[in-house]
């Protein structure tokens, strides 16, 4: 099972209702994947900054870690998002590594922030403060584990690289040489799911120069399993099903925006829904869409 | 040639049913317990949502109509009722339909017309992947196109394809005839492209007309099972 919901706004004004579609979007999808839950949303970003995702568990004091890098942090439950110039980025990571260990790093970006965890879906939105954010575009996932433990760590979206973001509906079946491969090429991975595999490799094809149209491309050639993948880069927003295609998806596009559903049920309150275009993406093609201005 | 019989309409105003103010096991359940005589012939389903399940299991010659998309499995199990949905259709509508008549006005999801054994199911628009996989003698009309993998497995029926088919059409297919007026991207094992018959030729004009579908039945290609791949051969032997 497990159920994916994305949202590219084109239209900027609706841009304040991100969140609040977002959120609406992934409380339908809770009968796909009540494990757990995430999401990624795509907001404000400041020239010259890089923001970084951090979780800690529960009693950890994001406050004082805010007070010791004199550097706004926003903490948001058991994660916080600290931003930071991006000429210190490598040196706040050390002394995180150092000083405070038991914070992982999520997410880094631009405009990218990632959120996830263990829970209902509405509780876990709830949480995070979902509702009321903001941005370009959102990618969520709700979990029903196959593959691996039930645990934050295993929950969706994964991020293998600035501003990217990959959710999967599905299994892959060579993920352990895939990753076996990439770690050769110098990527890491943080736990044995398949599909922090996945955007390991769309990672390190978008680390080489590639567009993600074209990483998209190569994955059909290399990936081996089942899956329908949304993933996120800063501006773009791309779709992809393996040649089967056993895991549902359906797409509506407007004027408005592309919205991603593994069922029409999660696109049903959209605005302008029953104007949109419908469609199931087809397999083996790339979908891709992105921001130019 | 038998005459096809209109679904019987009531007189009166069509029995609403709204899914936004009522649960769907309600209008499930009021559905299945129709007696065969009913008054209550005609219905009307709102707000359906996405909803799956939608109508299914109907045994009552009835008419329902479905004003929206529904889910996976609408109209599953029919056995006689003649439904309608003003939508798309998500996986596996009609599947295991016995009897009636489904008509899918946008497009259907995959699996649609999985393993039915009879009744006629109308797709204006397309249908995607499996269509009609595992058929046991349903009737498909599908006006658009189809995706990969359909008839899969396919045991007796008719499936007439007014667009273009997918990737391995009629896989492993046993018996159930296909039609096809488009492109095929590729035949699945041991299926085959077949002379029609003036029996497969006037079938299939029969069933044209059945589902409203302005096309000459000149236009198609018929396709079966060349009958290698079910049947022991004593070539084969080594693979064994």
């Amino acid at each position: 099972m497990c159920g994916i919901a994305g949202l590219f706004l084109k239209n900027r004004s609706l841009e304040p209702e991100l969140g609040a579609l977002t959120a609406a979007m992934l409380t339908v999808l809770t009968d796909r994947g009540p494990d757990s839950a995430g999401f990624a949303i795509y907001g404000a970003g400041s020239p010259g900054e890089v923001k970084l995702t951090l979780r800690a568990p529960a009693q950890f004091d994001f406050e004082a870690l805010a007070g010791e890098l004199k550097l706004p942090l926003i903490r948001r439950d058991d994660h916080a998002v600290l931003a930071l110039p991006v000429a210190r980025e490598a040196e706040i990571r050390g002394l995180l590594a150092r000083n405070h260990p038991q914070v992982a790093i999520v997410a880094s970006g631009a405009r990218m922030e990632l959120f996830k965890g263990v829970g209902l879906p509405a509780d876990v939105s709830t949480r995070f403060g979902l509702e009321g954010m903001s941005g370009s575009h959102a990618i969520g996932h709700t979990r029903m584990a196959t593959e691996s433990a039930v645990t934050t760590q295993g929950a969706h979206p994964f991020s293998t690289g600035p501003d990217q973001c990959l959710v999967h509906n599905g299994s892959l079946s060579n993920h352990n040489d895939i990753r076996r491969r990439l770690i050769r090429e110098q990527m890491t991975f943080e736990t044995q799911n398949d599909t922090e595999v996945a955007a390991g490799y769309l990672s390190w094809k978008l680390r080489s120069g590639a567009r993600l149209d074209a990483a998209l491309t190569s994955a059909l050639d290399t990936l081996d399993g089942f899956y329908t993948f949304v993933v996120g880069t800063e501006t773009g927003f791309g779709v992809l099903r393996d040649p089967v295609a056993c895991k549902p998806a359906v797409m509506a596009e407007t004027d408005d925006y592309v919205a991603f559903g593994s069922e029409y049920r999660a696109l049903v309150d959209l605005p302008g829904i029953s104007k949109a275009r419908l469609f199931e993406p087809e397999p083996a093609k790339v979908y891709f869409w992105e921001r130019t201005h | 040639m038998s005459l096809a019989i209109a679904p019987k309409i009531a007189a009166s105003e069509p029995a609403i049913f709204d899914l936004a103010t009522s649960p769907l096991r309600e209008l499930n359940a009021a559905l299945q317990n129709l007696p065969p005589d009913t008054n209550e012939t005609a219905w009307s389903v709102l707000n359906p949502r996405g909803a799956h399940a939608v109508a299914v299991g109907i045994t009552a010659p009835v008419a329902v109509t479905i004003e929206g998309h529904a889910g996976y499995y609408c109209a599953g199990m029919n056995s006689g009722a003649s439904i309608t949905i003003n939508g798309n259709a998500g996986t596996g509508v009609a599947e295991n339909m016995m009897a009636g008549r489904v008509h899918v006005r946008g497009d259907a999801s995959q699996s649609a017309g999985a393993t039915a054994h009879g009744g006629l199911l109308i797709i204006d628009g397309n249908a995607s992947a499996r269509c009609g996989i595992s058929m046991k003698g349903i009737d498909i009309v599908v006006k658009g196109s189809v995706g990969h993998m359909s008839a899969f497995m396919a045991q007796s029926g008719n499936l007439v394809i007014l667009g273009d088919a997918g990737e391995a059409l009629g896989d492993s297919l046993y018996e159930a005839r296909i039609f096809v007026r488009g492109t095929v991207a590729s035949l699945g094992a041991d299926c085959e492209e077949k002379p029609m018959t003036a029996e497969d030729k006037a079938a299939l004009t029969e069933l044209l007309r059945r589902a409203g579908a302005a096309a000459d039945a000149g236009s198609f290609k018929r396709y079966g099972s060349a009958r290698t791949l079910y049947q022991f051969h004593v070539d084969n032997a080594g693979a064994y």
